[in-house]
């Protein structure tokens, strides 16, 4: 096959084969590959009710038709499974150079199913795949995991591996590849870990193909001259990172502070902010496979008592660590990131999660003797201690390593967990910036910025410049991004570049590599079949039109200050025009004729 | 010209070869790689350097490798058996043997037009002549293998 390599492997840990299967043609016509060929695959062979750490849960890593190739960042590959943090569909997306390796081997994807003995890793060099033993690998950290299998493989191989986090069960733990990128969000690494699987390493020396070479060429070095050009990709995200946002939030009133307590304007957001990343700490930018972006940043924290060097912190981590614990030391919020890359945890709900403890501790709910320290607000030393322990479950850690849910639930208080279907929200004050409000509700994997980013629209004013404040126009343009989001996150290459390229951009690559002769509306079109797709797997797996909410915070406490003062979230005006705008039925399920109409049925 | 400290190891210049060679995405056929030194914070393209005094160009038993007028090292294929003696005499290894072509292969500054320089998206590799500025770039350079070493003697 051209643009997919045409192979899946298929590897069951509880028997110990291997397999290798044939693409089906017809699943990757309708579904691209990645997050929406992975989320099929789920639908067809796992019940959605299912209990995501147990054997039954399958993990599926999918690279998609443009992953590996010259296209705008074609280094991304996801890793989706039943979500243990979530209970929804899992998927999360990660850059580096994993993912085109494993298409250099000669396969699309992996399906691990079952659960295996002993823990193992997967060794795949080209034609050749074997399951090795782990055990001398269990309990050592991402870096050392990956510098030890790098050694006992080959050089030149690319690691994924889960850290300490995965092994013990964590629920937001990662899948890190190449070390420091993540596949973060709902817990992926501990699907894996469930799975008694430490680590895919892989190397190839095949080709990846595509079907019109000089069409390709002619599209993909246009697309990079966009992505040069704007100033976003081109300026913004190459100079500063993602951290850009941390002022432009915090300008808006839309940062949200201490666990979205004290509104959305923290008063040391300039000393978190990329901005000073740049001026203190950084050494110099990174990109992902064949990524023009470059946005990656390689950090150091030279003396004092946060001394580290690692990558990052993105602008969720600066904000999650950072705002929202009301900490303002950039060095622990640096040192907090790396600790989360070398144990495999998700910075965004780790953050989140210290902050939620942060004000059960200021009200009295948790005591110093329950934490075994003091835990107020803008405590630097506790968020890098904190993580440490949530990735090792010592102690305290082994409460925070459930997130900020099942932690206040616990303690009678969910109202202050900051999550949407228990994972925790990122950092856009939804009462600020109304659509990512809507946004948050309807995601597919929970709380989460990047399944509908309407701060696009409504803060940066790509492609066209909204109102935040107001609901109107926003539920239409959250179906777009959302469906065109998956499109994206399928054909292998990175969210980042929608900032410059449209639908066209994106179809016109899809086109040459696939070879196919469809029309922009029909690639739409395969986005909005995977966001239904995953909306019924949802559905099945027992969510209902009552958990496509907010926290009672955003609804019902308005903002103290900013311009979107005195605003909560008109969260049920957009929703049921949302469910309109998407050919649902009143409780928010997909109708007859539109399954029909995306081939569903 | 080769600036490592602009690189960000993202491998577009692999790709953009390969494909320009063999009209597939295949970096085990790039005639340019990327090497990076996380502990160093550093990545650094390498090709041919079309050396002035090539060490390929001397040993190669049957003259297939010649120093052109333009400064280009070059490679004329109907003369090379494929001995592959070049490739163990090249001090930098920037001479390769792509199993995909069953040649012998090297940077051949694409007639004049390095794909690599054009989609370099950081300024890493451009296609010029050194300037003076490199004795500050490469003093850069030195500093952070000072840095690495420093540390590791600590």
């Amino acid at each position: 096959m051209i643009g997919w390599t045409g192979c899946i492997l298929r590897v069951n840990l509880s028997e110990g084969t291997i397999k290798k299967e044939a693409l089906a043609r017809s699943d990757a016509r309708l579904y691209l590959g990645g997050r929406g060929l992975g989320t099929k695959i789920m639908m067809d062979e796992v019940d959605p009710r299912v209990d995501p750490l147990s054997p039954e849960n399958k993990l599926i890593f999918m690279t998609g038709p443009l992953t590996g190739t010259m296209a705008a960042s074609p280094g991304r590959y996801m890793v989706i499974a039943k979500a243990p943090l979530t209970g929804t569909i899992g998927c999360a997306n990660s850059g580096g150079h994993f993912g085109p390796e494993l298409k250099f081997a000669g396969y699309d994807g992996i399906i691990f199913e079952g659960k295996a003995d002993q823990p193992v890793y997967l060794w795949i060099d080209d034609d050749k795949v074997e399951l090795r033993p782990a055990g001398h690998l269990w309990g050592k950290n991402v870096f050392e995991t990956t510098d030890k299998l790098l050694e006992e493989t080959r050089e030149d191989a690319r690691v994924a591996c889960i850290g300490p986090a995965g092994e013990k069960g964590v629920l937001f733990a990662t899948v890190m590849n190449d070390k420091n990128r993540a596949a973060g969000r709902t817990g992926m690494g501990a699907v894996m870990g469930a799975k008694n699987l430490k680590a895919v390493v892989v190397r190839g020396s095949k080709s990846v193909e595509v079907a019109d070479p000089e069409k390709f060429l002619e599209v993909c070095t246009e697309a990079r001259r966009k992505l040069k050009a704007h100033p976003v990709t081109g300026e913004g995200l190459p100079t500063y990172g993602t951290g850009v946002l941390v002022n432009i939030l915090n300008q808006m009133g839309a940062l949200p502070t201490r666990n979205w307590r004290d509104g959305g304007i923290f008063e040391h957001a300039e000393n978190i902010s990329g901005e000073a990343l740049v001026e203190k700490y950084l050494i110099r930018n990174k990109g992902c496979f064949g990524c023009s972006i470059g946005c990656g940043r390689l950090t150091k924290i030279p003396e004092g008592k946060f001394k580290s060097f690692g990558e990052g912190p993105e602008y969720e981590a600066e904000w999650s660590y950072g705002a929202a614990c009301g900490v303002g030391d950039l060095a622990a919020i640096c040192q907090a990131n790396f600790i989360c890359n070398e144990l495999g945890l998700d910075p965004i709900t780790m953050g989140a999660t210290i902050a939620c403890a942060m004000e059960m501790y200021e009200k009295g709910i948790l005591s110093k003797e329950e934490v075994g320290r003091e835990l107020n607000f803008g405590d630097a030393e506790a968020i890098v201690e904190l993580t440490r322990m949530t990735g090792m479950r010592d102690g305290f850690g082994d409460q925070l390593a459930l997130g900020s849910y099942r932690l206040a639930e616990k303690w009678g208080h969910s109202e202050l967990s900051m999550s949407v279907k228990k994972q925790e929200m990122p950092a856009y004050d939804a009462r600020g910036v109304q659509g990512m409000g809507l946004s948050y509700a309807t995601s597919n994997r929970g709380g989460c910025h990047v399944r509908g980013y309407m701060t696009s629209v409504e803060v940066l004013g790509i492609p066209e410049k909204l109102d935040p404040l107001v609901t109107d126009e926003k539920a239409g343009w959250l179906k777009i991004f959302q469906d065109l989001t998956a499109v994206f996150d399928s054909a292998g290459i990175c969210l980042f570049t929608s900032f410059a390229l449209g639908l066209p951009d994106l179809a016109g690559m899809l086109r040459a590599a696939v070879g196919w002769g469809c029309t922009d509306e029909e690639i739409l079109r395969i986005g909005e079949r995977i966001w239904n797709l995953e909306r019924l797997f949802n559905i099945r797996a027992g969510f209902t039109k009552a958990d496509d909410t907010l926290p009672p915070r955003l609804l019902e406490e308005p903002l103290p200050s900013g311009p979107a003062r005195g605003k909560v979230n008109q969260l049920e005006v957009m929703l049921k025009e949302y469910y309109v705008v998407r050919g649902w039925n009143e409780d928010g399920v997909p109708t007859e004729e539109k399954m029909a109409e995306l081939s569903l049925r | 010209m080769l600036s490592p400290e602009k690189c960000i190891g993202c491998r577009t210049c692999e790709i953009v070869c390969s494909f320009n060679k063999i009209k597939a995405f295949n970096p085990k056929n790039a005639r340019v790689s990327v090497l990076m030194y996380d502990e160093a914070a550093i990545s650094v393209p390498m090709m041919c350097m079309q050396c002035e005094d090539p060490s390929c160009m001397k040993v190669c038993p049957t003259g297939a490798i010649a120093k052109r007028a333009d400064g280009m090292v070059a490679i004329e294929e109907k003369r090379c058996i494929g001995c592959k003696l070049c490739v163990s005499a090249c001090p930098l290894g920037n001479i390769t043997f792509s199993p995909t072509e069953k040649k012998v292969v090297k940077c051949d500054l694409c007639n004049g037009e390095p794909k690599c320089a054009e989609f370099c998206p950081s300024g890493a590799i451009e296609f010029k002549e050194a300037a003076p500025s490199t004795i500050r770039r490469k003093k850069v350079i030195a500093e952070r293998f000072k840095e690495l070493f420093g540390e590791v003697s600590e």
